[in-house]
């Protein structure tokens, strides 16, 4: 054996041992970390500290040390495991936090099964049967349904026209931004906004907007948020708001892209800026605006953090993923708040299956 | 002739006036919608600079038209909310859930796209259906099997626990995005950098990352902006701890036990948001790339 060959075999099992020793360096920096995130004594600005490295440092070096592991093995077993060790973790996470629970709350939903009850119980379709026939179920389907018709229409039409308006002013990037800008704030933040325009003053004046108004109208003050079924409405306002802003974006660059041949084409034969509006932009961006509307309409049909802080479902607002959220978590209903997830699983599946059938046109 | 002329003449005049009169009225309507749009946000801002007091009798308006008036401005109102309310120890807590379940998923997603894009290996084929089918499934569905789950495993609570789940419910989406990118590098590019010595590893770091920089900033707004934003996943995961709160639990809490209280309202939602709305003007060029990118999250 030559010199060389034997110091590159020697470098080899210093490089073996070396990636072993990382990896277990590894598991033990993990182990103690998260314990140590876990100890009440220790300062908070230094949990933050370790926190942070670990989260973001941890998930690298977990890869290159797995890399480096597969690296030292024989050259077949390396090239076969390779890919693996790019698409394991992710494969594994979608494994517990998405695949396992959605089989295991449809299983549940099948159940009888209460928090204290132990395991489920009582295999059939009570549930299901229970939900369809609660007057205050009923009541949340039916406020789930106004949301998912007024947020789509009204969020999809104001973005469209405000798309076609602010193309032929001169600060059209201004206007936008500011009709933009709800997009980036949270649920709740939206909530204390709007619940300040809706507030109603028991004594004093008006210090709510909206009541503000009415009163100098001539009025006398609303509970906005407790007249049924228009609560309704003043909830559904605030993300008509929030999405408005995003369908215009979209449909913004989808007017755009209307050749201005068209356009000019319809003016000579004499079509009205409206008529150009529904018969050559409306055709010309129908493929977006379907998108669009689709996008709001997952998202609305999830909705819940806006019902949650401003009636918690009171005076009849309740929607399906807020009543969800309390049969779970507050009364512990877990088979009945199960089978109104599926519920909400089943009215997304149309979306899922195109996806899929597109990806296998691609 | 002479005639002919005045009337073509007139009618270019009446032409040019009626599209004067059609561009002021655009104009007035946009304003009129940019107004209504921002003033309920101007609102809030307003009256979170105002006394207790002012804010309790007067609305926020009267202070715009009379902005001059003694003792009606204040920073009490952020002071207060900061240490009292707890909301200074929840824009930390935020800080530090949403970074990691920002970065950890972009990690986790930019490698398993590069293996979907360029190497073959049994299985891809699923794993590019599991990708994009469950990309729309509620994150409803997750919630109460994954409390058992971290029930047991004593992660309910934690830091870990809530940047995993953040992980898992954006990994879908962020890996579909990627595998977009990353898919359509040219192939030479690739190839040219396979000298010797080159893994999929040094390869994935030196050349597959730097070149999908616009695609993982787009991404990491929208991620940012969805953990940070978030309140459910934060209600069931961490819960409404004073300690371990976000910023979002927080208010949310605040509305449910101070919910008259408008001077700590104001002030607390307008902290909520101030991050989200840096991040919207300073980049709003990636800001709307992200969003348009993420607009099928499930």
């Amino acid at each position: 054996m030559s010199d060389i060959e034997e110091s590159v075999l020697g470098r080899r099992t210093i490089q073996t041992a070396l990636s072993i020793l990382a990896a277990a360096a590894l598991i033990i920096i993990f182990v103690w970390s998260f314990s140590f995130m876990r100890n009440e004594e220790a300062p908070k600005a230094l949990i933050a500290v370790v926190a942070l490295v670990v989260g973001i440092g941890g998930i690298w070096a977990l890869f290159i040390t797995v890399d480096n592991l597969v690296s030292q093995m024989p050259v077949r077993v390396r090239d076969f495991l390779r890919p693996y060790v790019f698409i394991t973790p992710a494969f594994l996470v979608l494994l517990v936090y998405i695949i396992y629970p959605t089989i295991r709350t449809i299983y549940v939903s099948f159940f009888d099964y209460t928090r204290g009850s132990g395991a489920p119980v009582n295999f059939g379709l009570q549930n299901y049967l229970v939900i369809l026939s609660d007057p205050k179920l009923l009541v949340a389907f039916r406020n789930n349904l106004l949301w998912l018709i007024l947020v789509p229409a009204f969020a999809v039409s104001f973005g469209l026209v405000i798309a076609v308006l602010v193309d032929r002013i001169k600060w059209e990037s201004f206007a936008k931004s500011l009709i933009f800008m709800p997009m980036a704030i949270s649920f709740v933040g939206a909530s204390v906004i709007w619940r300040f325009v809706y507030y109603r003053s028991l004594w004093g004046s008006q210090i709510g907007l909206l009541n503000a108004i009415v009163v100098g109208l001539g009025g006398d003050p609303v509970g906005w948020l407790r007249i049924e079924p228009w609560n309704n409405i003043f909830l559904i306002i605030i993300m008509i708001w929030l999405q408005t802003g995003f369908a215009m974006v979209i449909l913004s660059s989808a007017v755009k892209g209307v050749p201005a041949s068209l356009l000019e084409a319809a003016r000579i034969d004499g079509a009205g800026e409206v008529r150009i509006f529904f018969q050559v932009i409306i055709p010309y961006v129908a493929s977006t605006i379907l998108t669009v509307t689709t996008t709001i309409v997952i998202l609305v049909l999830k909705v819940f953090d806006v019902v949650f802080v401003m009636t918690s479902g009171q005076f009849n607002t309740d929607v399906v993923a807020n009543m969800m959220y309390n049969q779970m978590f507050k009364a512990g209903q877990y088979g009945r708040g199960a089978a109104l997830a599926v519920i909400l699983l089943i009215a997304v599946t149309p979306v899922m299956i195109r996806n899929i059938r597109n990806l296998n046109k691609a | 002739m002479a005639d002919t002329a005045t009337m073509q003449k007139a009618a270019q005049k009446s032409k040019r006036q009626s599209e004067l009169t059609t561009r002021i009225v655009i104009n007035v309507f946009v304003i009129l919608l940019v107004v209504i749009w921002t003033i309920p946000t101007l609102g809030l801002f307003i009256s979170s600079f105002r006394d207790p007091n002012a804010i309790n009798t007067t609305g926020w308006w009267t202070a715009v038209f009379r902005p001059f008036t003694a003792g009606q401005w204040t920073l009490d109102n952020y002071r207060l909310v900061l240490t009292e309310d707890g909301m200074g120890n929840a824009f930390l807590n935020s800080l530090l859930v949403t970074i990691p379940a920002t970065v950890i998923p972009i990690t986790i997603a930019a490698f398993a796209a590069y293996a979907l894009a360029w190497m073959n290996f049994p299985g891809r084929r699923l794993m590019f259906v599991l990708v994009v089918g469950l990309m729309v499934v509620p994150l409803q569905m997750s919630l109460l099997p994954l409390f058992r789950l971290y029930s047991n495993a004593q992660l309910n609570g934690t830091y870990l626990g809530i940047w995993l789940a953040h992980t898992g419910f954006g990994l879908p989406l962020a890996t579909y995005l990627l595998f977009g990118y990353i898919s359509t590098i040219p192939r030479d590019l690739i190839e040219a950098s396979e000298v010797d010595g080159t893994t999929p590893m040094t390869k994935f770091i030196y050349l597959i990352l730097p070149l999908s920089v616009p695609a993982i900033a787009a991404f990491t707004i929208f991620q940012f902006l969805w953990v940070w934003n978030d309140l459910l996943v934060a209600l069931v995961f961490l819960g409404t701890n004073v300690d371990v709160a976000l910023v979002t639990t927080r208010l949310s809490e605040m509305v449910g036990s101070r919910g008259q209280d408008w001077y700590v309202l104001t002030s607390g939602a307008f902290l909520t948001i101030i991050m989200p709305l840096i991040v919207f003007f300073g980049l709003q060029r990636y800001f709307v790339r992200g969003l348009m990118a993420g607009s099928v999250k499930g």
